[in-house]
């Protein structure tokens, strides 16, 4: 949408653009309205028109050092004054700083008598000295078409009308001309006729009791420009015009990590939690627990000294405070800090583009670091998929691009049950958390699956999520061979366990104990025998010594024997 | 005397005696301008004899004026006195109109032009 930088045209033939200040508008149309020629801008009655006009000329008068005149035909300048000071316009304060003229041209049919020819010159010349009282460089007539009712000759008029718009482009104003919307034509006297350079369309669709407002840019000549319808809002700061298509993806991508309250979360999600400005969606359904989740995750940043946004699409703040206490959490305390801000409201109170505005200027005015819708679903009642994917896109990149963590939760139905959201925007996700209710022998307990997280390497582990006084906490779930056991099953399963420990040590001890004492009385036999070995051993030793002592004793006895017969 | 619509006979002495305070708006000695000039003069000698004053203003010399009869058009006359104030646009060829306009009634006080005369 926005103009490349350097075209390859010459200078001179590109048109020269003067922005408006409105939100969105300037970049739809790649950098404002054409300078110095005039824009039509038509529409029903309500849709806009002079808040439009006069945006501009403020705009141009505070920001971009450009006075500007506003000529009223229908509206008294004190009525006008009025009407926009909620907007937080000071009309009186611009036009005592000479940045500002509110011309107020009174037309009324029934006092005016017309005879032989005429011109416009009587407002030409009020114009003019406007224009030249403030050196104005913009200019806004809402709306001349009340002329055609005040002036009797219409062709007079239209000749006039003609030379008023060359007047306007040899003075070099950016004018916008309103006009009211005719039956089949943009305007009701055909002012689009002399008006060719730029045509605005403004319109309020009514949709399921909800309206919004439509800007479509019908024609702008020599330029690029969206076509499509972009809604728009009047709020508290004027007008917004919101871009369907995405802000961009150009943010910066923050490594750090923001921990998420729950500490055996963190190391499910690679030991650090979140990452900052990263976008994390909770499924789950009715009761799981997505809110308390998110609250952890809000505790957390708050009591890090962080801002944290809550938008409630569901429930008071009161009741939130009050549930959370239950668990443990006492977030009154934040609320007081001044950490913690609630945003509770009906998604029916307002249209879609309303809440998306809103949520903007929330955000701005906070500066928060963690963001958290909940839930998203509800937002669906106001808008269709469509519509609220393209809402949530756009916050979610404006969000990221402000580096703010965001949290939706998402409840889905118990019967699509599991890997599906609402609203199909689990692709903007970056962390999808889902919670899920498992019925089991007669209870439902409560599990926690990381379905992604991108970027970080996290737990494909099922964890049973255990809500109780003492806080939020995640519990192993138990995987036995009767599938996985959660609540009481799994802490009966465990106590088994424990008993079934306990009772092997038992056994363990007691077989120690008889080999022990089988041991022993081997070593007593085995002492038996050595010593028998020892008694035979000596006995051994006495019979060779005695066979010994014999045979010496026999052969001295033979050679006594020998020396008596004296043998030779 | 505001009223004389209703019944104009009675009015008509009463008339006599209304000061006309006119003002014509121009811009500039442009022929429309002074065509206007003109015919109001002729309208105004006949139809008021010495009971009027016109007040040109130009609005090329003094543009901040415009804002103060709400002028628009030009030439544009107004008709300050008698009140209401009255408003006719164009170069006021058409007497008649210009009468109406400025609510203008023959003057029985002079006999000698008769009913109708100018008119037309």
């Amino acid at each position: 949408m926005v103009i490349d930088a350097s075209p390859p045209i010459a200078l001179e033939t590109t048109l020269s653009k003067c922005p408006t200040g409105i939100l969105g508008l300037d970049e739809l149309t790649g950098g404002g309205l054409p300078k110095g020629r005039p824009t039509l801008v038509c529409g029903g009655p309500g849709c806009g028109k002079t808040v439009f006009g006069l945006e501009f000329l403020v705009r141009g008068a505070t920001v971009y050092d450009e006075p500007g005149v506003f000529v009223t035909f229908e509206e008294r300048p004190e009525e006008l004054a009025r009407n926009v000071a909620s907007l937080g316009w000071d009309l009186a304060g611009l036009e005592a700083g000479g940045r500002l003229v509110i011309e107020y041209v009174q037309v009324e049919r029934s006092e005016i008598e017309e005879t032989g020819e005429y011109d416009l010159e009587g407002l030409f010349i009020r114009l003019g000295a406007a224009v030249d009282a403030i050196g104005a460089k913009r200019m806004v007539l809402d709306t001349i078409e009340s002329l055609f009712s005040a002036l009797p000759n219409e062709m007079i008029l239209r000749s006039e009308l003609r030379r008023l718009f060359r007047w306007t482009k040899d003075k070099g104003l950016t004018t916008i001309i309103t006009g009211e919307r005719g039956e089949n034509t943009l305007t009701r006297h055909g002012l689009e006729e002399y008006v060719s350079d730029c045509v605005v369309d403004l319109s309020v669709r009514v949709k399921s009791d909800i309206a919004t407002r439509r800007l479509r840019i019908i024609k702008y000549r020599g330029t690029l420009h969206g076509t499509n319808d972009y809604p728009f809002l009047i709020g508290s700061n004027g007008f917004s015009v919101l871009p369907i298509t995405s802000i961009g993806l150009d943010y910066e991508t923050s490594s750090a990590r923001v921990p998420t309250g729950i500490a055996r979360l963190d190391a499910m999600l690679g030991g650090q939690g979140y990452f900052q400005g990263s976008s994390v969606l909770i499924t789950g359904t009715a009761g799981t627990g997505k809110t308390s989740l998110a609250m952890a995750f809000a505790r957390e940043t708050c009591a890090k000294g962080g801002r944290c946004l809550y938008f409630a699409f569901e429930e008071a703040v009161s009741q939130i405070i009050r549930n959370m206490a239950s668990i443990g959490m006492d977030l009154g305390r934040w609320v007081e800090a001044g950490l913690l801000k609630f945003h509770a409201a009906r998604p029916t109170t307002f249209g879609m583009e309303m809440h998306l505005l809103t949520m903007y200027n929330l955000v701005k005015e906070f500066e928060p670091q963690a963001v958290i819708i909940d839930p998203i679903s509800n937002l669906s009642s106001v808008g269709n998929e469509d519509e609220v994917k393209s809402v949530l896109t756009r916050f979610v990149d404006y969000l990221k691009g402000l580096g703010a963590t965001t949290m939706f939760t998402d409840l889905t139905s118990s019967k699509s049950y599991g890997e599906y959201t609402e609203t199909s925007i689990s692709s903007l996700m970056d962390t999808w958390i889902l919670l899920r209710n498992i019925e089991n022998s007669g209870e439902r307990n409560r599990a926690l699956f990381v379905l992604k997280s991108r970027g970080m390497d996290h737990s494909n582990q099922v964890r049973e999520f255990v809500l109780s006084d003492q806080g939020l906490q995640l519990a192993d779930a138990y995987l036995g061979p009767d599938g996985m056991l959660m609540g009481s099953a799994r802490v009966s399963q465990q106590a088994r366990d424990r008993e079934d420990t306990a009772r092997r040590a038992r056994e363990l001890s007691d077989k120690k104990r008889s080999f022990e004492a089988r041991r022993a009385l081997l070593e007593s036999q085995m002492a038996v025998l050595r010593q028998n070995l020892a008694l035979m051993d000596e006995e051994m030793a006495v019979a060779e010594s005695e066979t010994k002592a014999q045979g010496e004793a026999l052969a001295k006895t033979r050679d006594d024997m020998a020396k008596i017969r004296k043998a030779d | 005397m505001i009223d004389n619509a209703d019944a104009p006979a009675p009015v008509k002495t009463e008339e006599a005696g209304i000061y006309w305070s006119l003002r014509l708006y121009v811009a500039g000695q442009t022929p429309k301008s002074l065509a206007a000039f003109a015919n109001l003069k002729k309208i105004c000698a006949e139809h008021l004899k010495g009971r009027f004053e016109i007040e040109v203003i130009d609005l090329q010399e003094n543009p901040h004026l415009a804002r103060q009869d709400n002028i628009i058009a030009i030439p544009t006359l107004i008709r300050k006195l008698p009140e209401p104030v009255r408003k006719i646009i164009g170069t006021l060829v058409n007497t008649e109109r210009v009468l109406v306009g400025l609510e203008i009634r023959e003057l029985p006080a002079n006999p000698g032009q008769p009913s109708g005369d100018g008119r037309g």
